[in-house]
């Protein structure tokens, strides 16, 4: 039963991360590519993380919570450094497919408070 | 105590780190990792202006449980537009008017975007009343940023900035 | 089950990891390629995990925590180069 859960769990890891890096070969312009690593690699990695805590988990060797740690840092960066890619993309004005609206008169850099993530570790 | 616990949330939270950082839960690490939460808030001090304030758990982790259950829905829905024909794909920048306004609740609700489905937070208004978003599949524009608000900045709200 | 499932996970994300390297070196804007070395350390910590399942060792922990760490700082770093870099001037 175990050895179920784990393959699917691992299989399921494994078919996000590939769909993930599709995306990112794949699509067409950057804001689109964008949005396959930073999702499917969350939930892919993330599935693939808790097989292996289930795995060392039940080898006798006492709970093995480690890799829930690298999961939730995962989850915290990960759309940290999205949204700081699609910054940077914007400020050097990169061809779009969709319209790209207009720079604020401020450079979007002016406040060094608005990123998100700063401030929740 | 404001002056010796600068910010009482973050001495577990740090503390639950380190106890899982070494995987254990000896006394000493319990110790060390309390000791820990307190110094590090202590001396960072200056970094961490604002105090955070949750005003209801419930509601947080009803958040919580919602966010996770829309990461696993905007895979799901994020893989099979990748797998379909790109130039089915209808991408466009929607702006969302913010009535957030701490940083703190700004941030969440940014980072939440990015993770829930096939929208990227791109960026923050200078004046901090507007966030754009690139959607990879948008035909009605409207109902994303409706949904947006009252999927995710209600309850942030609610948490965060109650009145 | 597990000995069929394993080897069937390498080969996708070494295939993931395939075209990191594909749009790593494709490019064709800097933010791609940063895009596709964030991607890369993300990859390598799916390898890593799975090879500790592999191998039924748990030291590997140590690594991923740190790829993870180094890679997330890196991808800041390149990206407030990208945003700074260009106001200096």
């Amino acid at each position: 039963m175990l050895e179920v859960v784990l393959s699917f769990l691992i299989l399921t890891g494994a078919v996000f991360t590939f769909i993930g890096s599709l995306g990112l070969a794949r699509l067409r312009d950057f804001y689109t590519r964008l949005h396959g690593p930073t999702k499917a690699t969350t939930l892919g990695v993330g599935s693939l993380l808790i097989a292996s805590a289930l795995f060392f988990g039940t080898r006798g060797e006492g709970v093995s919570l480690h890799e829930v740690l690298v999961t939730l840092f995962l989850f915290i960066t990960a759309p940290v450094s999205a949204h700081l890619l699609a910054k940077a993309a914007l400020h050097l004005g990169l061809r779009s497919l969709a319209p790209v609206p207009e720079e604020p008169a401020v450079p979007p850099d002016g406040n060094p408070e608005a990123h998100p993530g700063h401030k929740q570790h | 105590m404001m002056r010796f616990l600068p910010h009482p949330l973050l001495t577990p939270i740090l503390a639950a780190v380190w106890l899982l950082l070494n995987n254990s839960l000896a006394p000493g690490h319990i110790l060390l990792g309390l000791l820990l939460g307190w110094a590090i808030p202590w001396f960072t001090l200056r970094f961490w202006p604002e105090r955070v304030r949750i005003h209801r758990p419930m509601k947080l982790l009803r958040f919580v449980a919602v966010v996770l259950y829309d990461i696993v829905v905007a895979n799901l829905v994020v893989a099979r537009r990748i797998l379909g024909r790109p130039e089915r794909l209808r991408p466009a920048f929607v702006s969302v008017p913010l009535s957030l306004e701490t940083d703190l609740a700004i941030s969440l609700l940014a980072n939440t975007i990015c993770l829930t489905p096939g929208t990227v937070s791109a960026r923050l208004a200078p004046d901090r009343k507007c966030l754009l978003v690139h959607g990879l599949h948008v035909p009605d524009a409207e109902a994303l940023v409706a949904g947006i608000k009252a999927r995710y900045e209600a309850p942030l709200k609610e948490v965060f900035e109650a009145c | 089950m597990l000995n069929l499932v394993l080897p069937l996970a390498f080969t996708l994300v070494a295939l993931a990891v395939a075209m990191n390297f594909w749009r790593l070196i494709r490019g064709p804007s800097l933010p791609d390629r940063i895009l596709a070395l964030d991607t890369l350390y993300v990859n390598t910590i799916a390898l890593l995990v799975l090879l500790g399942i592999h191998l039924a060792s748990a030291l590997y922990f140590e690594a991923a925590l740190l790829i993870a760490l180094m890679g997330f700082v890196g991808t800041v770093a390149l990206c407030k180069y990208l945003l700074r870099g260009d106001i200096i001037e």
